[in-house]
C-alpha cells in the first residue's frame, strides 16, 4: 500500500466499510432470503443471489441488508423464490426471480417500498401449515 | 469483489493450539475444490473469547456459531452451507435450534459489552483495511487534524478511563503530566508484559486487534509531544508479536506510522522490545529499565515515569487494554464512554475467566457487573455441580472473594474494599475441592520465583511466608505461625519497593481472613478439609466397595489390591495421594479421611 493522505484514508474507509458491515448482524432491518434448495439452484437461484449482492452493493446498501439462503420453500414450480423481510412492510415471497427481477426488487421493494405485484406469491398452503 | 458468505475462523492462541490452522487451511482447500472460493471470504480473526468451546468458526450472514470444530468438518461446512445454503446443525452451539442462536443469544455473550475486544473475532488482524473499515484510524484523524494536544488530554480525562494494568491510575491525569513535563525527548510505552497466571486478555487484544494499540500510542505521541514509542511484549507471545509486526509494517506502508503521518507533519514510530518473561518487568519502572537494556528491577517512585522514565525522559506507559480503549473514546466521545460503568470506574473490563467454571474464556463486561453475573450467568456456574468456594481476582497480587460478596458490583474501588484488587483481570474460580492453603502456597511460590531480589521485604518476606505455608500444609504449623504470617505480610505491604512485594502477601492474608477455620483445621486437627494437602489426607476404601477393580487399574502406584468382587485395600505406605481412585470410584467407596 502506498502512503496515504487524509483523503485516501477516508476514501479507503468508505470503500471497505460496506463489506465489513456484512459481518455484523446487529441493527439490520432488511433480510433477503433466497430459496436455495435443489429446485431453486436448478432454476438459477445462484445467479439470483449474485444479482442481489451486486445490486445492493451498487446502491451502497451491502452493509445494511442480510442476504440469507434457505432450503426449498415448497413452491418449486415458481423457483427461484425469494422472501423479503423488512420493517413496516409485509413479508413478501416473490417467485421466478431472475437477475433482472432481483435488481427490480432492490430498486422498488427495498428502496422505494413498492411491491412488484406481478411476482408476488402467497405462502405455500397457509391453511395446512398450522402452527 | 462481492462475497456471499464470510467464514470467520478464530486465530487466537487458544484455538490455534486446538488446530484452528488446520480448519482454516482445509476450508480454503475445500472451497477451492467446490469451486466457491470467489463466493466466500475465509478470514482468520482474533479471539472470540469463548475459549471453552474452541475452536470457534462463525459463518455469516447466517450467523451460524460453530463450536469445537475439527479440520475434517471443513468439507461439510463448505459443501452444505456455502454450496447449498444449509447449516450444519451438529456443529452449532445450540444443536436443537436452527438458524441460530445468534451470538447475542448465547448466554456467554449476553451481559457482555465489547469495547476493547470490539474487533476481536470480527476482522482479520493481519489486514489493515479491515481495521480501517471498522472506523480504524478515525480517532487518529481527529487527533492529528482537529484537536490540540490539550484537547486530546482533556477528552481522555473527561472519559474517566483508569489504567487497566492493575492499579487503576486515571489515564488522563497521567497524560496531562506527560504533556506538562519538560524534555527535549518524550516516550510512549505499551506494557504488554502480561504475567499474571491465568490472564491472557492483553495477548488476545494484540492478537486480534493490533492496530488499536498502534493507533492509540500514536495519538498519545501527538498529545504529549513524543515521536518514539516502544511496545514491551513478552517473547512467550510469538503470535501476538508476529501480528504486531505485520500491523506495524502495514501502518508504515500506509503512511499511518513513521514520518509525516497522513501528511500532517507529525512523526511517530514504534519499536518492539521483547521481554524474557520476568513477572517483575510488568512493573512499570522495572519494565523501563529492561527497555534501556539494564536488568529488570524496579526503581523508587517518585519520580514517576511521566516526569522521568526511559533514559530519564518523560514517558507515558499504559497497559494494552488501556490503549485499546483510547481510539473508541476519541471517536465516540468521552461523554459516551462516561455513561458506561460506575461512578468510580468508567467503561468496561476484560476478565480472563478460568478455573472450575463451565465456560472459561475472555469476558468483557461493563464496570459494575457483579461477580455472580460473571461466574454464574456468563461462565455458566461451577463445573460438575460442585459448590462455589471463592474466586481469586488480580492473580498473585489479589485476594480471594467469597460467596457473601458475589453480589457486589465490581469496580476498582469495590475490589480493593473487599481486600482484593482488579489487577490485570485474571479471575480464577475455586470450588470446594480447592484448599486455600494450597492456593496461597502456589501464589507465594510464584512470587518467590519472580521476586527480583532488590529489596529485602519482598526477597525475604516471600520466602518466609512460603516456608510457613508449607509447614502448615504438612500439618506441623502452629497458631503462632498464623500471627507471624500476618506480621510479615503487613511489613511487606508497607515497605516493599514495588507493587510486586507490596501485593505478594495479599492472597495469603485474604485467605487467613476469610478461611481462618480452614487454617486452624490444618494446624490443630491436622486435617485438610478439601483433601488437597497430601500429607494430611489418606484415602481409604469402605464397605461400599463391590470389588470392581476400577480403582486398582487406575492407581499409578499399584498399591490397591483385593480379590474380584470383594472389598479392596489401599497400601498406605505406597500411596501417592494422587486421588485417582477417589475420582474413579462410581460407588462412593473411596473416601478421603
Amino acid at each position: 500500500m502506498a502512503k496515504m493522505s487524509l483523503e485516501d484514508l477516508r476514501k479507503l474507509r468508505e470503500a471497505t466499510q460496506q463489506q465489513i458491515k456484512k459481518r455484523d448482524t446487529e441493527g439490520k432491518t432488511v433480510q433477503v432470503i433466497v430459496g436455495m434448495g435443489t429446485c431453486g439452484i436448478a432454476a438459477g437461484a445462484k445467479d439470483t443471489l449474485d444479482a442481489f449482492v451486486k445490486a445492493l452493493d451498487e446502491k451502497g446498501m451491502g452493509g445494511d441488508v442480510i442476504i440469507r439462503q434457505t432450503g426449498c420453500m415448497g413452491l418449486c414450480q415458481n423457483e427461484p423464490t425469494v422472501e423479503i423481510v423488512m420493517k413496516d412492510m409485509p413479508n413478501i415471497i416473490y417467485g421466478r426471480v431472475d437477475a433482472k427481477i432481483a435488481k427490480e426488487i432492490v430498486e422498488k421493494h427495498i428502496i422505494k417500498r413498492e411491491l412488484l405485484n406481478d411476482q408476488i406469491l402467497d405462502r405455500p398452503a397457509g391453511d395446512i401449515l398450522k402452527k | 469483489m462481492a462475497y456471499n458468505h464470510y467464514i470467520l475462523v478464530c486465530g487466537g492462541t487458544g484455538c490455534e493450539s486446538s488446530n484452528a490452522d488446520g480448519i482454516y487451511n482445509n476450508l480454503i482447500t475445500e472451497a477451492k475444490a467446490a469451486g466457491v472460493l470467489d463466493k466466500v471470504q475465509i478470514v482468520k480473526t482474533g479471539c472470540f473469547g469463548f475459549c471453552e468451546k474452541g475452536p470457534i468458526v462463525k459463518v455469516l450472514p447466517e450467523d451460524s456459531f460453530y463450536v469445537e470444530v475439527k479440520p475434517e468438518d471443513a468439507k461439510e461446512i463448505i459443501n452444505e452451507q456455502i454450496v447449498k445454503g444449509r447449516e450444519v446443525p451438529r456443529l452449532l452451539y445450540n444443536k436443537t435450534k436452527r438458524s441460530t442462536e445468534s451470538v447475542e443469544e448465547i448466554q456467554f455473550y449476553q451481559k457482555q459489552l465489547r469495547i476493547v475486544l470490539r474487533n476481536c473475532g470480527v476482522i482479520n488482524p493481519e489486514n489493515i483495511e479491515e481495521y480501517i473499515a471498522r472506523d480504524g484510524y478515525l480517532a487518529l484523524e481527529k487527533a492529528l487534524f482537529s484537536m490540540t494536544p490539550q484537547q486530546i488530554v482533556d477528552e481522555v480525562k473527561a472519559s474517566g478511563l483508569r489504567g487497566r494494568g492493575g492499579a487503576g491510575f486515571p489515564t488522563g491525569m497521567k497524560w496531562e503530566a506527560g504533556l506538562k513535563a519538560q524534555g527535549d525527548q518524550k516516550f510512549v510505552v505499551c506494557n504488554a508484559d502480561e504475567g499474571d497466571p491465568g490472564a491472557y486478555m492483553d495477548r488476545s487484544t494484540i492478537e486480534g486487534d493490533p492496530h488499536s494499540v498502534i493507533e492509540a500510542m500514536t495519538i498519545c505521541g501527538k498529545a504529549i509531544g513524543s515521536n518514539q514509542g516502544f511496545v514491551y511484549i513478552r517473547a512467550e507471545y510469538p503470535l501476538a508479536v508476529e501480528r504486531l509486526k505485520i500491523a506495524m509494517v502495514q501502518a508504515r506502508e500506509a503512511g499511518l506510522l513513521g514520518k509525516n503521518i497522513l501528511g500532517s507533519g507529525f512523526d511517530f514510530d514504534i519499536e518492539i522490545r521483547l521481554g524474557a518473561g520476568a513477572f517483575v518487568c510488568g512493573e512499570e519502572t522495572a519494565l523501563l529499565r529492561s527497555i534501556e537494556g539494564k536488568r529488570g528491577m524496579p526503581t523508587p517512585k517518585p519520580p514517576f515515569p511521566a516526569q522521568s522514565g526511559l533514559w530519564g525522559k518523560p514517558t507515558i506507559i499504559n497497559n494494552v487494554e488501556t490503549w485499546a480503549n483510547i481510539p473508541v473514546i476519541l471517536t465516540k466521545g468521552a461523554e459516551w464512554f462516561n455513561k458506561i460503568g460506575t461512578a468510580d470506574s468508567k467503561g468496561t473490563k476484560v476478565f480472563a475467566l478460568t478455573g472450575k467454571v463451565n465456560s472459561s474464556g475472555l469476558v468483557e463486561v461493563p464496570m459494575g457487573t457483579t461477580l455472580r453475573e460473571i461466574i454464574f450467568d456468563i461462565g455458566g456456574g461451577i463445573k460438575n455441580g460442585k459448590k462455589f468456594k471463592g474466586v481469586q481476582t488480580g492473580g498473585p497480587s489479589g485476594g480471594i472473594i467469597t460467596e457473601e460478596s458475589l453480589d457486589t458490583p465490581i469496580d476498582f474501588g469495590a475490589l480493593t474494599k473487599l481486600g482484593s484488587m482488579m489487577g490485570s483481570g485474571g479471575m480464577i474460580v475455586m470450588d470446594e475441592d480447592d484448599c486455600v492453603i494450597d492456593v496461597s502456597k502456589f501464589y507465594m511460590e510464584f512470587c518467590v520465583d519472580e521476586s527480583c531480589g532488590k529489596c529485602s521485604p519482598c526477597r525475604i518476606g516471600t520466602r518466609q511466608i512460603h516456608a510457613l505455608l508449607d509447614k502448615i500444609s504438612k500439618g506441623t504449623g502452629t497458631l503462632e505461625d498464623l500471627e507471624k504470617m500476618k506480621e510479615i505480610g503487613f511489613a511487606m505491604q508497607k515497605s516493599s519497593l514495588c507493587a510486586l512485594g507490596q501485593s505478594a502477601p495479599n492472597p495469603t492474608l485474604s485467605t487467613i481472613r476469610k478461611f481462618e477455620a480452614e487454617y486452624k483445621a490444618h494446624i490443630l486437627d491436622h486435617k485438610c478439609p478439601a483433601g488437597k494437602c497430601k500429607n494430611l489426607v489418606t484415602f481409604e476404601i469402605n464397605e461400599k466397595c463391590i470389588g470392581c477393580g476400577a480403582c486398582a487399574r487406575k492407581c499409578p502406584a499399584n498399591c490397591i489390591t483385593g480379590e474380584k468382587k470383594s472389598r479392596h485395600v489401599i497400601d498406605q505406605s505406597k500411596c501417592l495421594k494422587c486421588g485417582e481412585c477417589f475420582k474413579t470410584c462410581k460407588f462412593g467407596a473411596v473416601v478421603k479421611a
